[in-house]
């Protein structure tokens, strides 16, 4: 990981990846991953939320530093609007998890990225969180991202690409399949 | 050929050879063992071509064109170049094979537990014990249906089904059907049950689209024109990639094309890729949408591959195929009890049968590990498998490039490993002679 960003494609370090992908390909228990996150409730619906340590490549491992999130709900919800809401959060992850897709597969394709830009969009019937129709849930009715992109390969290269970065993204997996959730309460 | 070799008392023939399968790859490799003089047997649990008259459902053609159903030193006339050869009568052919080149087929020996004891191999069947110093597997990749987890989800009142199981739409007993799957399977099935009348749900999840007819000829004579069939397994950027492929969305049919647009128009209803089923609703996936674009996306490149050769050999033009289209909203969720789905069919690919190979050479997945088919134990080879050594691999007429290279590879091992035998024979002795002068 010490060769000059500046030499690489689109800033992606390619060769560091594709060597991580191979030697997990022969110690695939390395592969598994466990990510987390530490929340404090504030005031009102306002959350900080931190994230540092995870666990990865048989061990535990750190950012390079701790990073403090606040989530709240704007003013028309009779909150302070000391952040984003949380399912705006959830955009935020998406977007950041099929842009570095898009990165990732350009590169591996040797393709030279000038400006990737994705606009995100979720519809929600907020009659579903409160309670008004029991038939309406409370999560996205759908989601739109729309990506700018100028590169220098063809259209159908970059609807190839953006394509690939969808197969392989995991916030795309997450909001598009289910998962078993578990809340407890530590006595 | 056949060197000097202890036998166990229960032991019936020695050979150089043992062949595992006969199926066209099983009977490929006898015909090419005879061609090189090499003692065999081919051991096949049921009949020849086995699979293909037990396992099939009872209208199931070909998805390859009939001109392409050729084995080394034959090959099927059909006088409508262009047909699909329905499954009974590639058992027939298959038959026909090994009775006029008199391959050494021993039918009803099922093969038990193949061990490799001091340089030699044993299949123990029911009645005997055989021994060989090199195997091929020819056992197929097909044995078993592969289906998910999920299926343990699925509430008791739901049918569940493989496609072992069915023959007919009369095999399935209810209206409603959920088929998982969008591979030739899924869709063959898809087509059949909706055609009788039946009310059809198909859970889409990646797939590999092809139109029948291209430029004025089938595919497969694109596929073949253009080199892509030969491509080898050592050129591919991601051969697991390539070996896990679904089976193309075709059928043995002319017209009309096999897609998930025809299915549609007649009433199939599209989902996501089944991922569960909680609280008695089954749960779909929301990425229909992409697995469609790259399905899409990936056939537009092929098409484009094709086209040049095409143009150089003055073909037709023709249109490229629509994209698949979708509602605006497929559903993500179904309730079991108000969505008429009765029965679940698991169209979810196959998976090979190795429960009986005592040799340690699968890897975490349960596949062989091996490189274009020969396997990580000296003598050990396969053949028949998804792109083994080439995208034709698995196809009928592209075992025979195979095997003749499987076959070539086992001919010299053999000579090499008879030249280490006699050597360790010979060094044996010497050092016993020399202990003895010692005394």
């Amino acid at each position: 990981m010490t060769s000059n960003t500046s030499k690489l494609l689109n800033g992606f370090n390619l060769e560091a990846v594709l060597g991580a992908r191979e030697a997990l390909s022969v110690a695939p228990e390395g592969a598994m991953f466990i990510w987390r996150a530490q929340s404090r409730w504030m005031n009102g619906t306002h959350t900080e939320s931190a994230v540092n340590r995870f666990f990865g490549l048989g061990e535990e491992q750190e950012h390079l530093r701790e990073f403090i999130y606040d989530t709240d709900h704007p003013e028309i919800f009779a909150a302070e609007d000391e952040g984003p809401t949380p399912v705006e959060m959830v955009l935020v992850g998406l977007a950041g998890c099929l842009t570095a897709g898009v990165a990732s597969v350009a590169s591996n394709r040797n393709i030279e990225l000038h400006s990737v830009n994705a606009t995100l969009e979720a519809g929600m019937d907020i009659q579903g969180i409160m309670g008004l129709d029991s038939d309406v849930r409370n999560g996205f009715e759908n989601v739109k991202v729309a990506f700018d992109i100028e590169a220098d390969a063809s259209d159908e290269d970059i609807e190839a690409i953006v394509a690939q970065s969808q197969k392989r993204s995991a916030v795309y997996d997450i909001i598009a399949n289910p998962t078993n959730v578990v809340v407890s309460v530590n006595s | 050929m056949t060197p000097f070799i202890p036998r166990a008392s229960s032991s019936r023939v020695c050979d150089d050879v043992i062949v595992i399968g006969a199926g066209h790859a099983g009977l490929a490799t006898s015909y090419l063992l005879t061609e090189a003089g090499l003692s065999h047997v081919v051991l096949e649990r049921g009949e020849t071509a086995n699979a293909w008259k037990t396992e099939r459902w009872d209208s199931l053609r070909l998805l390859t064109p009939s001109w392409l159903t050729r084995l080394p030193g034959a090959r099927y006339l059909d006088e409508a170049d262009d047909g699909f050869m329905h499954v009974s009568e590639l058992a027939d052919f298959l038959d026909d094979y090994a009775k006029a080149f008199r391959l050494p087929v021993v039918s009803g020996a099922n093969v038990t537990s193949l061990r490799r004891r001091r340089g030699i191999f044993e299949a123990h069947t029911e009645s005997a014990v055989w021994q060989a110093r090199t195997v091929v597997l020819a056992s197929g990749a097909f044995n078993n249906p592969a289906v998910p987890k999920i299926a343990e989800q699925m509430p008791d009142n739901l049918m569940q089904m493989t496609p072992f199981d069915y023959r007919s739409p009369d095999s399935v007993a209810t209206d409603g059907v959920l088929i998982v799957g969008a591979s030739a399977t899924g869709l063959q099935l898809a087509d059949e049950l909706v055609n009788a009348g039946r009310k059809v749900t198909l859970a889409v999840g990646e797939h590999v689209r092809m139109p029948r007819r291209y430029r004025g000829e089938d595919i497969f004579y694109w596929l073949h024109r253009s080199g892509i069939h030969d491509q080898r397994y050592d050129e591919l950027d991601d051969i697991e990639r390539g070996r896990n492929l679904p089976s193309p969305q075709l059928m043995g049919r002319r017209s009309p094309d096999l897609d998930l647009n025809d299915l549609q128009n007649r009433g199939v209803q599209l989902t996501g890729k089944l991922l569960g089923c909680r609280e008695g609703r089954l749960l779909f996936s929301g990425g229909l949408r992409n697995v469609c674009a790259l399905a899409d996306l990936k056939m537009a490149r092929l098409l484009k591959q094709i086209d040049p050769i095409a143009d150089a050999e003055g073909a037709v033009q023709s249109a490229a195929p629509v994209a698949t289209r979708l509602e605006n909203t497929p559903p993500v969720s179904l309730d079991i009890n108000d969505s008429s789905i009765d029965t679940v069919i698991w169209a979810t690919g196959f998976k090979p049968d190795y429960s009986w190979l005592h040799i340690p050479v699968l890897n975490h997945k349960g596949l062989l590990r091996h490189d274009g088919g020969i396997v990580v134990c000296p003598g050990l080879y396969a053949l028949g498998l998804p792109l083994l050594r080439r995208r034709k691999s698995s196809f009928i007429f592209g075992i025979e490039d195979d095997a003749r290279d499987i076959v070539s590879h086992l001919t010299s091992f053999l000579k090499t490993d008879s030249r280490r035998f006699a050597d360790d024979l010979y060094s044996d002795a010497h050092t016993r002679a020399s202990a003895r002068r010692r005394a």
